[in-house]
């Protein structure tokens, strides 16, 4: 067969099986591709991105433990999903959760959603769900029962995060601000259903579960700051999947956010640095790496709805806000967040719903505008959408945690907490 | 025979190694150590979270020399490993009962 032939097959194919073709009608190739190649982005996000940041900051007898505690739900949550998160999330529910008419991903398959197929869509959101959760480990770091943490889990991506991906983004939710929501919230990309939720989670589980053993008496500085590097610099690439895939589109909406996406995080590197410079004297690495991940955190939900001089200045507030609540707040309160889940999700995240609602313009998606063009009322309906899921996150997560120490006990013994998770809960060391 | 255990501070190894070298010297062993003497430590801060880090790394040698080397030996270790700030290390002095090369059983200052 030559070349010419081969060109003119699909067209014979669409003559001749008429329903196959009419399978993918209305999936767009370009918008499926962008939202693909997104899905993969987001994916790289969690592990190696996320595993080699938490990986990198604990010390070096429990970094294994900790990258698993990101691996594994990149194997656990894609179960659930399959099974039924999908369905909870985004099914046609209530206002509070989706149904059941997905589950075990019945009725997904090729059909358009929106331009792209309802797959990509599935498997767009799993990503997600999938970091999401990984994101709390960074709070108990270091002293939680890896079967803990599984229950934990299990329960947490159920009871919170299913429902509030639902709220938010899903048919009929509360927070749905394009689908009739009764508190229309503007979350672009997850500020509150994936940032919120786990940074108050993190803050809820790190008072819950107590300090590590020795902490405040021993220094408990990074192992390996290279790695976390690494692992920051792959979270901010990741993340142009995360905000720009999140337009659904390879459209004008996907550019405008992958240019806040970026403009943000380069503003936060820099607010980080000059308040840490000007209090502590010196430009950190480490530094530079976390607000870098508080401006990508303060950005998500306003990545779609904001302009990008506007996203510089979400950035810078996010670098220095988040460096005082790390810095500064957690000092005196004395909370033992290991790796600052909820110094730079939870605050970051808060920042960014309350930015969204001032800053949002009807340039960058007609319709949508905050404060500064005059609608009060966006920005009071953000900031309720960000309290809501504080107080369902911190209540939820509380009752979780005591099932789980219930069922399990959430924390692993002295010993081993002396000795290292590496050893006792995955059985070997990562550098001999 | 006498031992002679130095801990100095970890770029100044070259500049010992040579030294012994220069007067003969062959035969030591090296450990990365941590430790302080008067030094204490110094201050590192971690998103704003001030660290006092008072184990910092070091470098120990080790070698045994013959009675006679002792004083040569010292001088050039010192002088060599000396940059006149706090935290330069010390040398501990002790002495040595046997010594036996593994290859031919050598004795001694024989097997040094």
């Amino acid at each position: 067969m030559n070349r010419r032939t081969m060109k003119y097959l699909p067209a014979l194919a669409l003559l001749c099986f008429p329903a196959a073709a009419n399978a993918q009608d209305g999936v767009d190739s370009g918008d499926n591709a962008w939202v693909l190649v997104s899905s993969a982005l987001v994916l790289l996000m969690t592990g190696p991105g996320l595993a080699l940041f938490y990986g990198g900051l604990v010390r070096k007898k429990n970094v294994l433990n900790t990258m698993m505690q990101s691996f594994i739900m990149m194997a656990w949550v894609t179960i659930l999903w399959a099974v039924y998160g999908y369905s909870l999330a985004f099914g046609s529910g209530n206002a509070f959760i989706g149904g059941t008419e997905y589950l075990f991903l019945n009725g997904v398959g090729q059909e358009a959603s929106g331009s792209i197929s309802h797959l990509t869509f599935m498997v767009f959101q799993l990503m997600f769900a999938i970091i999401t959760p990984a994101l709390i480990t960074g709070a108990f770091a270091e002293r939680m029962k890896f079967t803990a943490m599984l229950v934990f889990m299990t329960l947490w991506i159920t009871i919170v995060y299913f429902p509030m991906a639902h709220m938010v983004w899903g048919p009929g939710g509360l927070m749905n601000a394009f689908d009739d929501g009764a508190v229309p919230c503007l979350d672009f990309a997850g500020g509150t259903v994936v940032h919120i939720s786990s940074g108050v989670s993190a803050l809820v589980a790190a008072l819950y579960i107590g300090k590590r053993h020795g902490y405040s008496s021993e220094p408990m500085l990074p192992h390996n700051i290279v790695l976390a590097f690494i692992g920051a610099c792959l979270l901010w690439v990741g993340w142009f999947g995360f905000n720009a895939g999140s337009a659904l589109a390879a459209n004008g909406l996907a550019s405008a956010a992958f240019v806040n996406t970026h403009f943000a995080a380069a503003a936060a590197v820099i607010g980080w640095l000059a308040t840490e410079w000007m209090r502590d004297g010196k430009p950190s690495i480490l530094g530079g790496i976390t607000g870098a991940v508080a401006g990508l955190v303060a950005i998500t939900p306003a990545s779609g709805f904001v302009t990008p001089m506007a996203s510089l200045i979400i950035g810078l507030l996010a670098g220095g806000i988040c460096y005082f609540a790390v810095a500064v707040v957690k000092g005196k309160f004395g909370y033992d967040d290991s790796l600052d889940a909820f110094g730079v999700h939870g605050v970051g995240g808060t920042i960014g719903a309350i930015t969204t609602g001032v800053f949002a313009s009807n340039a960058v998606q007609e319709g949508s505008t905050g404060l500064l063009e005059g609608n009060a009322g966006q920005f009071f309906n953000n900031f309720l959408g960000a309290l809501l899921t504080w107080i369902l996150a911190a209540v939820m997560t509380f009752v979780i945690l005591k099932i789980t120490d219930k069922l399990v006990g959430l924390r692993v013994e002295k010993i081993d907490e002396i000795v290292g998770l590496d050893i006792a809960e995955q059985g070997e060391e990562a550098y001999s | 025979m006498k031992k002679i255990e130095t801990v100095i501070q970890p770029f100044k190894l070259d500049d010992v190694r040579e030294a012994l070298k220069a007067i003969g010297i062959d035969g030591m062993t090296i450990y990365d150590v941590r430790g302080h003497g008067r030094q204490k430590g110094h201050k590192e801060v971690y998103r704003g979270q001030e660290y006092e880090v008072d184990l910092l790394p070091k470098v120990k040698i080790e070698s045994v020399v013959p009675d006679d080397r002792v004083e040569e030996t010292i001088k050039a270790i010192v002088e060599s490993a000396r940059t006149g700030k706090i935290g330069d290390g010390k040398v501990f002095i002790s002495d040595v009962s046997e010594a036996i090369r593994i290859r031919n059983s050598d004795k001694d200052t024989a097997a040094l």
